[in-house]
């Protein structure tokens, strides 16, 4: 057996180990962060003044500082104040909300996409602001937010490859241990780069389906016209 | 002792900004009546229809919907808007759903019916205005005046005791106007209670009861057809209508000559 074959044989089980991680931050973290980001957006654009300013706050400070000063703030600053978090914790925590604060402002641009007259049409026939906003504003918004969001997946998962620097064994952190163990970093790099590719090109094929699935129909020939 | 008027405004008045849009207008309008509003662009036509389902808050006096004043703050404005049908310049059908759900969606998330019930009777609203062809279609895939039609019937679909059409047709190639005009005179044959804000002079000739002539917010001239276009009072009326039906109209349409 050559020496490539045998040293990959060694490696595979570790990059499936964190590849497995790598996932599931990102998928933990875009949930939170629609989960986070949506409301946000709605504060935002519907909200009260106090409700606004508060959803602005949140979106611009996650929005106006570094990724990996937030991870240290959320690992390393909040158990000076009472609150200690795992690895994963932290995390998940951390991507969750920076991705909320870039999911709101899709949202945010999709909300404020919706002409006025879908609200007042559905206000006309007695919906309640709360119904209109549920039954025809966020259905439509969701699907004009979906291209960005699928941006914001696919870059979800090369985010996620921060967490090395608080040792969550991710498909990163497999990558830095291997290289030590084997002093071959420029195979195990180059491995490790081609799976997160594999990656971005699964989330991208998954969110065209998405994407197509939920088109509705004519709304193409209908923007061509303009 | 005759009934009570379905719509009742006792001097409405209106200002956006600096602008007093709306400067005291007085209206009844009867149970099946036809009315229709005309005037130049800028006169509070507009502003007047939206303020008769709140969706334009009058900044001094008082509306009625048949015994309901609907300018009391205590007043349901959701439960009123139910009864008030609104037909729009530019449709503003729900562009996520298809034309039978554009209807649904109101009887099922307003008036709580259930989803087989609301289907049927969305899809007898849609025959009312012939397109239950078309029921499976999103409102991309309609025609402008298909797309009127299905905003007619979502409005028909709430029952309303009155409906308000603003500039139904402007919107619309010509060719597509007359489909959504027939669907409404079918309406008003049928006995519903309407005002309609347009610049079709065929229509309001034939189909109204009453013309109302409006200029910088207050209404100049109220009478039937007959008089508007034959005898009107005032000689404005007479300039307005003259020129409209020039714009708008065919040569026997236009009022007789002053």
């Amino acid at each position: 057996m050559d020496e490539l074959t045998l040293f990959l044989q060694r490696v595979t089980p570790q990059f499936i180990e964190g590849t497995k991680i790598t996932i599931q931050l990102t998928l933990v973290a875009l949930s939170l962060g629609a989960v986070m980001g949506l409301p946000a957006a709605l504060a935002r654009v519907y909200g009260a003044p106090w409700l606004r300013r508060l959803a602005m706050t949140y979106i611009e400070l996650f929005r106006g500082t570094p990724l990996l000063v937030q991870l240290f703030v959320v690992y390393y600053g909040l158990p000076d104040v009472g609150i200690t978090l795992s690895r994963f914790g932290a995390a998940y925590l951390t991507l969750g909300l920076n991705s909320g604060a870039y999911q709101a402002e899709y949202f945010r641009g999709a909300l404020q996409a919706i002409g006025s007259g879908q609200m007042t049409a559905a206000r006309a026939i007695g919906m309640t602001k709360v119904k209109a906003i549920r039954h025809i504003i966020i259905p439509q918004a969701l699907r004009l937010a979906l291209p960005a969001w699928s941006n914001e997946a696919i870059a979800m998962v090369k985010y996620t490859a921060i967490v090395f620097l608080i040792a969550v064994p991710d498909l990163m952190t497999k990558a830095k241990l291997l290289s030590g163990r084997y002093f071959n970093p420029i195979p195990v790099y180059i491995s490790v780069a081609v799976i997160y590719i594999i990656l971005v090109a699964i989330a991208t094929f998954i969110m065209r389906n998405i994407e197509r699935r939920l088109e509705t129909p004519g709304l193409e020939i209908e923007t061509e016209r303009h | 002792m005759s009934k009570p008027p379905i719509v009742k405004i006792e001097n409405l008045h209106k200002k956006y900004g600096a602008t007093e849009v709306i400067k005291g207008i007085s209206l009844e309008v009867q149970e099946q009546e036809v009315v229709v509003i005309i005037g130049p662009s800028g006169t509070g036509k507009s502003t007047m229809l939206r303020c008769i389902n709140l969706l334009t808050e009058p900044d001094e006096g008082r509306i009625w919907l048949e015994d309901t004043e609907i300018t009391d703050p205590h007043t349901d404005v959701n439960k009123v808007r139910q009864r008030i049908g609104m037909v729009f310049q530019d449709f503003n059908l729900f562009n996520h759903l298809t034309a039978v759900d554009n209807i649904t969606i109101g009887l099922t998330k307003v008036l709580g019916m259930n989803k087989k019930e609301a289907h049927d009777k969305a899809m007898w609203e849609l025959e009312r205005v012939g397109l239950v062809n078309q029921a499976a279609q999103y409102p991309a895939q309609l025609s402008g005046g298909q797309k009127q039609r299905v905003a007619i019937a979502r409005a028909l679909g709430m029952d309303p005791h009155v409906m308000l059409f603003d500039e139904p047709t402007s919107a619309l190639d010509p060719e597509l106007i007359g489909e959504v005009l027939t669907v409404m005179q079918k309406l008003a044959v049928e006995g519903m209670t309407m005002l309609v804000v347009t610049h079709e002079m065929g229509f309001a000739r034939e189909v109204s009861d009453r013309i109302i002539f409006m200029e910088h917010g207050i209404i100049v001239e109220d009478g039937p057809p007959k008089q508007l276009f034959y005898n009107p009072v005032h000689n404005r009326t007479r300039e307005f209508l003259w020129k409209i039906t020039e714009l708008y109209g065919h040569d026997e349409e236009k009022p007789s000559e002053f």
